[in-house]
């Protein structure tokens, strides 16, 4: 008999799920989940859609509209679903390489359209389902198998990214900063428009193992020492802060939501044949 | 009554189909010679009420028309040659998930960029095996602007009725070319809507199909929590490793619309009964065939045309009767001979098969079929 | 949650509960409970020290596979 939680936002007969020992995607969809539970969504309206990948698994085993897609395209095929039906509550989970690599040009017209879907990024800095590849949130001279002599790709920041691509709310937060996680995708599910969250995630198999961060334990401890929330963060000097992970809400501008401001493209021909 | 007489574009065609069937969601992106199919969409949706969306790219326009289908609205998209090959991938996953939409593509020349404003009849093998994997596929041809309206809104039917992607081959010709057209009336048309489950949620299982090998779609959002993915699947819509459930799957997609060969198979034949030569061409050629074919029996020689309206799955019964009472079958195509490797496959041992054919991104003109049927008397 | 609804084979105390058939063995638990009431025995997290759980929800909160949970809500009386 799992927890509440579990019971009434789980698939519980697909549990447990596929990632590894401490792979930290479980905690961050447990954080989502959490975070629909407090917003009091109506199961029937919430529809989660992922592209390709380990995280890209969670919506199987969620009790909801769950739409696995294509590699990179779950934006593109949430957008058709707002569009078609704007009730509904579209979350987008996809991965690092799912949404910045194959998926970097859905993700920047779905942030520069505002429309209404929260995209929740569990990045782990690493191709896991395939077995370690890096990523383009690899960090610069990290390993990953198609990187054995170190990566020297400059890596995303996501966040700026989403953000100064038209993403109206923004926010980053880890695995270990379970709470925070799940406050961020309420205050998301909240703001109308896109909203892209950055779950930075574990993967002890391949990130971890192949750059010698130690145990799952270990990583988690390294986000716990290493994250400083944006509010504190104003008042550490830039030495301070030198390596460190900013976390938190970092941008919160609401704007005009896409298919509303199509629905007044609609209401108003409406108006004008009457 | 106000008359339905109207000068209209293949384009504008497609779209007043499209409404005509119920279409309340458009996704696509801007493409020669397709532009006028997005354009009117964007332009009429939102007086019936439905939406329009120009995507970043062609991939992510067939991914929309996907989730809006999942989501219960009628889905279209539009391309050419290059967008079409951008569409595979998602197009493949339209088929194994089995979401209902449209696909058109108005051929260009070939490959690559091409030449972008001449016709052409490239993708026929394409619109037949462009996405991986074994998979079924119906494709339908117009070969004119009122016949562009109508199997639009057959394409879109039977979407709904099999739950599959459908592919709308249209050329650059039917496309952009304007005829006095008589639509009928909105009452007489016949639409299909797709078969919904009349079980409660808990027993709905989204991929159990019925006799007729279509499963019950529910839409999003309407109380029926049910998962969809690319990966095989079993009955119950979650990934499957079992070998058993993999072979039932894809065996049951392709199976779904070979049992229903004789309702979705069309074509259109003329002067059959007494040819000993057969013109077999589609699209805008076949408007040329019907000129050499009325030029050749002024001449005295018995010309026939068979014209495949539903290029996949093609018609082979009836090509096949035909084949074994004519002398020869000349197939002109405007591609180095696509659809000929079929006629050959199904016909090559009863008669000869007679290739004909143009790549210089011309139209085939009567008088060039006429000389070729003169040469192989 | 009456405890007669848990499942057989589930470790039962009224505090915490674990369910050995999820955990996996990561000891996040175990490293990020403040009073230090779990540990791992081959390879599954088990509740040490009843009296050491303070109930704070650390271990469910984190737990990747949902395998440990609060048996009791925090401001039920105990007992």
């Amino acid at each position: 008999m799992p927890s509440e939680l579990v019971e009434n936002y789980f698939r519980t007969e697909k549990l447990p799920q596929i990632w590894c020992p401490g792979c930290g995607h479980g905690t961050i969809t447990r954080s989502i989940v959490s975070a629909i539970d407090k917003s009091g969504l109506d199961k029937n309206k919430v529809c989660i859609v992922s592209g390709i990948g380990c995280s890209s698994r969670a919506p199987g085993y969620l009790d909801f509209n769950t739409l696995h897609t294509t590699h990179g395209r779950a934006l593109a095929f949430a957008t058709g679903i707002k569009m078609a039906k704007p009730d509904i509550n579209v979350i987008v989970i996809m991965g690092d390489g799912d949404s910045t690599a194959i998926g970097g040009n859905h993700l920047i017209h779905a942030c520069r359209r505002n429309i209404g879907i929260t995209a929740i990024v569990y990045n782990n800095s690493i191709y896991g389902m395939t077995g370690g590849q890096y990523s383009p949130t690899t960090p610069k001279y990290d390993k990953g198998t198609t990187a054995p002599y170190g990566n020297i790709d400059k890596a995303f920041d996501i966040c700026n990214l989403a953000a100064s691509a038209g993403a109206t709310y923004v926010g980053r937060a880890t695995a270990y900063h379970a709470n925070l996680l799940t406050s961020l995708v309420q205050n998301a599910l909240n703001n109308d428009g896109f909203s892209l969250i950055e779950a930075i995630s574990i993967c002890p198999t391949y990130y971890g193992r192949k750059n010698k961060r130690g145990t799952a334990v270990n990583m988690m401890e390294w986000q716990k020492n290493n994250a400083v929330n944006i509010s504190a963060a104003a008042k550490l000097s830039p030495e301070a802060l030198e390596g460190k992970l900013l976390i938190g809400e970092l941008k919160n501008s609401p704007e005009p939501e896409y298919t509303n401001e199509y629905q007044k493209i609609i209401d108003r021909l409406k108006k004008e044949r009457q | 009554m106000k008359s339905r007489v109207r000068l209209m574009q293949g384009n504008e065609a497609c779209v007043e189909g499209a409404i005509a069937a119920g279409m309340r969601f458009y996704a696509g992106y801007p493409i020669t010679p397709s532009t006028e199919i997005a354009e009117l969409s964007a332009e009429k949706l939102p007086l019936v009420g439905g939406r329009f969306m120009q995507m970043e790219d062609e991939i992510g326009g067939m991914a929309a028309i996907i989730g809006a289908s999942l989501a219960g609205a009628k889905s279209m998209t539009a391309t050419s040659g290059p967008g079409f090959s951008l569409k595979q991938e998602n197009i493949g996953y339209a088929t194994i998930a089995e979401v209902p939409c449209v696909i058109v593509n108005v051929q260009r020349g070939g490959p690559s960029t091409g030449m972008p404003t001449s016709p052409a009849q490239g993708e026929i093998m394409q619109a037949r095996w462009g996405t991986h994997g074994d998979h079924p596929v119906i494709a339908l041809t117009p070969s004119s602007v009122r016949e562009t309206f109508d199997l639009t809104i057959k394409a879109f039917n039977m979407a709904e009725k099999y739950r599959t992607p459908v592919i709308l081959l249209m050329d650059e010709v039917i496309g952009h070319m304007r005829e006095k057209v008589q639509l009928p009336d909105p009452s007489e048309l016949e639409i299909v809507e797709r078969k919904r489950p009349d079980c409660s949620s808990e027993e709905y299982l989204p991929y159990k199909a019925d006799y007729d090998l279509v499963p019950p779609m529910a839409d999003f959002g309407t109380g029926y929590r049910y998962h969809v993915t690319g990966l095989v699947h079993d009955e119950t819509g979650f990934p499957s490793n079992n070998a058993e459930v993999a072979d039932k799957l894809i065996r049951r997609l392709s199976n779904k619309i070979e049992m229903h060969r004789d309702e979705i198979e069309s074509w259109e034949e003329e002067n059959t009964e007494d040819a000993e030569i057969i013109i077999l061409s589609y699209g805008c050629v076949a408007r040329a065939s019907k000129s050499a074919m009325n030029i050749l029996r002024s001449k005295g020689i018995k010309v026939g045309t068979f014209r495949p309206i539903s290029i996949w799955p093609f018609p082979e019964r009836r090509l096949r009767e035909l084949s074994l009472r004519v002398k020869t079958i000349v197939v002109p195509e405007m591609n180095l001979g696509q659809l000929v490797l079929e006629v050959e496959r199904i016909c090559g041992c009863n008669t000869i098969i007679e290739k004909l054919n143009k790549v210089s991104c011309e139209i085939i003109y009567p008088e060039e079929i006429v000389r070729k049927i003169e040469e192989v008397l | 949650m009456k405890l007669e609804d848990i499942k057989a084979g589930e470790i039962v105390t009224e505090k915490v509960i674990i369910n050995p058939a999820w955990c996996k063995g990561c000891g996040i638990c175990v490293a990020f409970c403040p009073t230090k009431a779990l540990e791992l025995k081959n390879d599954k997290a088990v509740l040490a020290d009843v009296d050491k759980c303070i109930q704070c929800g650390a271990c469910e909160l984190r737990c990747p596979d949902y395998a440990i949970y609060l048996g009791r809500k925090k401001n039920e009386k105990q007992g």
